[in-house]
């Protein structure tokens, strides 16, 4: 079957959605030519003849698919980590379940969940044009200025939760950032209680963090945040409870107050150095 | 404005997932139910809207007969009524949901905005505001940070990595949110008790054949494992930072 995979350039995600197409059947690699706008994009992969459309479960993939969905009115699957038949898994609660589904129609409409499959070489790819349709466009592009370490791409994220008890709390978490060169970080309990702003929540609706060390101080394990930090490579958990459901997804722990844990990890961090 | 947000009731997982014995559901029976948080940012919104411009909050969800209770949550914080497509609890995919949310707008005066969070914390399909946006012949935006209304149309920004992009399309549109949007307000006692007696219209759409159709939930490989304790309090310190310099980090 003819599986047409939407890559976008330079994109490990897209990468990863043509290995797991290639497993599938015979892929056609296409990206579209211009500046991005949604339906007009859309509108040309539906009209490109396939068995199936595929595009990584990135927020593009996912935003271009679901319009491919809804001009074709078949089912989309988002999310999807293997198909067999016409049977798919795939991810619910930011990773925290998986599902099995039969997805019907024609073409299969499908985004691959990220990290799920390894990225194919170099593909070849297609251009497609998508004339302008009037649908909503990109008026003008706002550059942020760059404060320090990004969350998404620190190799260490120093995190605190409801723990932490107060928004001034954090000196401690960001004392502790500042020397691992890393990033703070917190839960959602935190940027609802409004003690750190929402772009350093890491969680299903923050921040998806892929970190070399996750220390997460004060954090109890909601499966909101586990789908935020569980792509760090080491997860050390800093809680005061020792049955906190953290500790059953860190790899390391230290059982005890992070008021004194925290401080004291910062101060040997400067013996260390100091000598 | 007349806003009209669409929200859905799921439950407040907490730490761990369990699942019911037919595995076609999460053991809710101890759990408590919210809205997905995307959708609690987007009520909020409507509010706000509503509230610097004049207009009326509408907010619309499909599921079963206790999801009054997140309606009534969300009248709660300012919306003016709320419209329940009372299901038997099962899930409707996507495209089902879309169909009933169309059928039920076309029984209504039209909005000028219709808001959904970006993708439910559950199922996480990320199309059912796209869907309905395409039935109605609407333009749609999603992943929205930032909405600001103007004269006929609403500009809006969406985050993509290091920048913002900015869209101004006019209204009547569709737009969907993410979380960070605004923070939302906790609602007030004299605000739960006003909620008690706002207009709530029920009715019982039936349920279509599923394109995409759960077979069972299955929980992830990985599950039960154990963090390796360095120690108790402060004096663990030095073997925390043995571990950061054994991982290249210190």
């Amino acid at each position: 079957m003819t599986v047409l995979v939407y890559v976008e350039p330079d994109d490990e995600l897209s990468l990863q959605a043509v290995g797991f197409a290639q497993a599938v059947g015979d892929v056609r690699a296409v990206t579209v030519e211009g500046d991005y706008q949604p339906a007009a994009w859309a509108k040309a992969l539906a009209a490109e003849p396939a068995d199936a459309i595929v595009a990584a479960g990135s927020d593009r993939g996912n935003e271009l698919l679901a319009h491919v969905a809804a001009i074709l009115d078949q089912p989309f699957a988002a999310n999807v980590t293997a198909l067999e038949g016409d049977v798919v898994t795939r991810i619910r609660w930011g990773g925290s379940l998986l599902e099995q589904a039969r997805l019907h129609g024609a073409p299969k409409i499908l985004s691959v969940a990220p990290h799920t499959h390894a990225a194919a070489g170099a593909v070849a790819t297609e251009t497609l044009k998508a004339p302008d349709d009037g649908s909503p466009k990109v008026l003008e592009r706002i550059e942020e200025s760059s404060g320090g370490v990004s969350l998404r791409d620190a190799k260490v994220v120093v995190s605190g939760g409801r723990g932490v008890g107060s928004a001034e709390g954090f000196s401690i978490i960001e004392e502790l950032a500042g020397l691992l060169g890393g990033a703070v970080g917190c839960s959602r309990v935190v940027t609802s209680a409004g003690w750190r702003p929402h772009t350093d929540q890491v969680g299903q609706t923050g921040t998806k963090i892929s970190a070399d060390l996750y220390v997460a101080c004060g954090i109890s394990g909601a499966t909101q945040h586990i789908a935020g930090c569980k792509g760090a490579k080491t997860i050390l958990a800093i809680n005061d409870d020792p049955e906190a459901p953290i500790l059953t997804h860190a790899d390391y722990a230290v059982i005890g107050d992070l008021h004194e844990i925290v401080p004291a990890i910062s101060a040997e961090l400067r013996k260390v150095r100091g000598s | 404005m007349r806003v009209l947000v669409c929200v859905k009731r799921v439950p407040i997982t907490g730490g761990r997932i369990a699942l019911t014995e037919d595995e076609q559901a999460i053991q809710s029976r101890h759990l408590g139910f919210t809205i997905s948080p995307h959708e609690e940012c987007a009520v909020e919104e409507a509010v706000r809207i509503v509230e610097a411009g004049g207009g009326e909050t509408v907010v619309l969800t499909l599921g079963p007969a206790e999801a009054e209770e997140q309606l009534r949550d969300c009248m709660a914080i300012g919306a003016d009524r709320g419209i329940l497509l009372q299901t038997d609890g099962t899930d409707w995919d996507a495209q089902s949901t879309a169909s009933a949310i169309i059928d039920a707008i076309g029984g209504e005066d039209p909005f000028d905005l219709i808001l959904f969070g970006n993708e439910s914390a559950d199922a996480g399909g990320y199309q059912v505001g796209v869907r309905v946006a395409y039935a109605l012949g609407l333009p749609v935006v999603t992943g929205l940070k930032k909405i600001e209304p103007r004269d006929g149309a609403v500009r809006v920004e969406r985050d993509v990595g290091g920048a913002r992009d900015v869209y101004e399309v006019p209204t009547p549109a569709v737009l969907t949110v993410l979380e960070g949007l605004n923070l939302p307000r906790y609602p007030s006692v004299p605000g739960r008790l006003r909620a008690k007696s706002k207009p709530l219209a029920v009715s019982e759409p039936a349920q279509p054949v599923q394109g995409l159709a759960k077979l069972r939930l299955v929980l992830p490989p990985g599950q039960g494992k154990q963090a390796e304790v360095l120690g108790e309090g402060s004096a663990a310190a030095p073997r925390v930072v043995e571990l950061m310099q054994r991982l290249g980090v210190a």
